[in-house]
């Protein structure tokens, strides 16, 4: 800061440097603890003291994606030598996978949940950008009567608690039979995206120089062509980064999701949650599907960094 | 064609042959979405204040009688209804302010040069991306009374976070600041980065002390900053429900969201939920209205 630097200064920055360590640490520990609870053999996830050193084990994940049940057993050991790798796994923790009739492994809810969540949040994302991104140029370089409170409007649906918007919509929904589909969460999270995608289109637009476009116009393009050849190219960024806070938000949704589906379309986040349900539950696979879930967000987070201050503002503080 | 030619008229006739007019393509661009947000935001909205007025229960097929203004007089002189409403100002005050202690706490500490700062930045951000609801399961597992991390670390021994009623709406406001308190710090150090160097050297020539400096020159210049999170976080802690609801069931813990959730999809009473989320709607179009104003100044200076 100043320019004479004290030794009581240096010795503070030292300080500041130690705190700062300590509290990554602790803010990165929970994500830490989950992650190694995946890893986990089934009986050193609920120790006392916590167990931090251990063999790690892929189990858990064998177990998210299959069908078990308790082994009454311990299975021959003829069974054991010819079941695969992954199904010994199963077996050393004192369980079986489930096999149906004609011989195939039975899949547990998992996979399908995660596959819904990824259908929905990605076509959702590209309809709200898609459409976002014309209205915010039409927003960023026309006069349009009423901007502001067009805006303020645009803004406000995404302000509302999901709870408020979902009751009408479970009951129009339901009129309609989009209960539980696809295209019911995808029209619902486009929507919620849309007014978010907008206003932060509408300040990368502004700022690219109108000046690009009117030479364009002045080459004798017309004002489409000038749109698609010279200013989306220049968006391309901000589209990318309002892509990923679209994507983010429509697969960590869950209130939407948990009223307005149950089974068929239903996406990770009210699944997981629900696996805990009553006895003793699985941790460590609870873990493993929560780890998976949250590692796109993960890496997603780190591509976004310089823009995220941005996004979570809805465009008001710049980098 | 003579270059002379080349003026905004004659682009206009261009247009006009050629391509779309500008007044055609700003309603191309335009009109689909605000349609689409009307037909899927605000035509619901519409159709759950003709609900409002009734005493409609889903879960039935008698039809909806008109009840007029009951639902609402009956959920305004609800003290129940009212608990709720205090729940949800005491959960907003106590994260809104864990939130920018620790945020801004930590963004003064690393607002200085730090190895690996950048590193540790995008590290802290984690948190804030992840799902409400996720991040609420693997917190329960965390406040586990018996072999859960935290009361291992803090030695606690067998402190119930979750099932005590005392405890639950901080066991859920502490959550909620570990996962949020890195917004404030991404704004604060956004904020602490803007304030001009210079200001400080004059503070160290004048032999200000560092309260001085902090109080005078720091805090007064970051404050716009921190108060559009101040106003963002309220909102979104108003707006609370995933994180509470998964983490408990304690009827002290009940925020409002979790009691409209409660109402119109456990006790499936649709025309009385439908007027309290009209309550609610009220109450958060008060808060956006003054967010985007302030927002609307901020963006001025």
């Amino acid at each position: 800061m100043a320019a004479v630097r004290t030794s009581s200064e240096i010795g503070f920055n030292r300080v500041a440097i130690v705190a700062v360590l300590v509290v990554t640490i602790i803010f990165l520990a929970p994500i830490y603890w989950i992650a190694s609870t995946a890893f986990k053999p089934r009986n050193l996830a609920t120790t006392i003291p916590p167990t931090v050193v251990f063999q790690p084990e892929i189990s858990p994940f064998v177990k998210l994606f299959t069908k078990r049940s308790q082994l009454r057993s311990p299975p021959t050991p003829e069974e054991y030598a010819a079941a695969p790798w992954w199904e010994r796994v199963v077996f050393d923790g004192g369980e079986k996978i489930v096999r149906d009739g004609k011989g195939q492994v039975q899949w547990s809810g998992y996979p399908s949940r995660f596959l819904n969540s990824l259908i929905i949040a990605i076509t959702s994302t590209v309809l709200a950008v898609g459409m976002g991104t014309f209205t915010a140029y039409g927003f960023s370089r026309f006069k349009v009567k009423g901007e502001a409170d067009l805006l303020f409007f645009i803004l406000s649906t995404r302000m509302l608690p999901p709870v408020v918007v979902a009751i009408p919509m479970f009951l129009m929904y339901r009129a309609v039979g989009l209960n539980d589909t696809h295209i019911g969460l995808i029209i619902l999270y486009t929507a919620f995206n849309l007014s978010f995608s907008v206003w932060l289109m509408k300040g990368f637009m502004d700022e690219i120089p109108k000046e690009y476009e009117e030479a364009a116009l002045v080459d004798g393009y017309t004002r489409m062509e000038a749109f698609f050849k010279i200013v989306l190219p220049e968006a391309a960024t901000g589209i990318a980064a309002t892509a990923v806070f679209c994507f983010i938000t429509a697969w960590n949704e869950y209130a939407f999701a948990l009223i307005m589906t149950n089974r068929r379309a239903q996406t990770a986040p009210p699944f997981i949650p629900s696996q805990v349900g009553s006895g003793l539950p699985d941790w460590t696979v609870i873990a493993a599907g929560t780890f998976l879930f949250l590692l796109p967000v993960a890496i997603f987070t780190f591509l976004l960094r310089n823009h995220l201050l941005r996004g979570m503002s809805f465009g008001a503080i710049r980098k | 064609m003579a270059t002379t030619m080349i003026t905004t008229l004659d682009r206009s006739s261009r247009a006009a042959t050629r391509g779309l007019s500008d007044i055609s393509i700003r309603n191309l661009f335009i009109v689909p979405t605000v349609l689409f947000l009307i037909v899927f935001n605000i035509f619901p909205l519409i159709y759950s204040l003709g609900y409002s007025f009734t005493d409609f229960r889903a879960s039935t097929n008698a039809p909806a009688n008109f009840v007029g203004l009951q639902n609402y007089r009956d959920l305004l002189n609800d003290p129940y209804v009212w608990s709720n409403f205090a729940i949800t100002a005491k959960y907003v005050i106590i994260s809104v302010a864990g939130q920018l202690l620790v945020g801004f706490g930590v963004a003064m500490l690393l607002n200085r040069d730090i190895p690996l700062k950048g590193l540790i930045t995008t590290l802290l951000l984690l948190p804030m991306m992840l799902s409400m609801a996720v991040v609420g399961l693997f917190w329960k597992l965390l406040y586990d009374p018996s072999w859960g991390v935290i009361n291992y670390a803090l030695g606690l021994g067998n402190f119930e976070w979750l099932a005590d009623p005392k405890m639950a709406l901080y066991a859920v406001a502490l959550t909620d600041i570990w996962m949020w308190s890195p917004f404030v710090m991404l704004l604060s150090l956004a904020g602490l980065s803007a304030v001009p160097k210079h200001l400080y050297e004059a503070a160290a020539i004048d032999r200000a002390g560092p309260f001085y400096t902090f109080f005078r020159i720091t805090l007064p210049l970051v404050a716009p900053i921190l108060m559009i999170a101040v106003i963002f976080r309220t909102m979104e802690a108003f707006k609370t429900f995933d994180l509470a609801y998964i983490l408990t069931s304690q009827p002290t813990a009940e925020l409002i969201s979790i009691r409209l959730y409660k109402m119109a999809f456990q006790e499936w009473q649709t025309g009385r939920s439908c007027a309290m989320a009209y309550i609610v709607l009220i109450m958060v179009l008060a808060i956006t209205n003054i967010y985007v104003k302030y927002l609307n100044k901020v963006k001025e200076r």
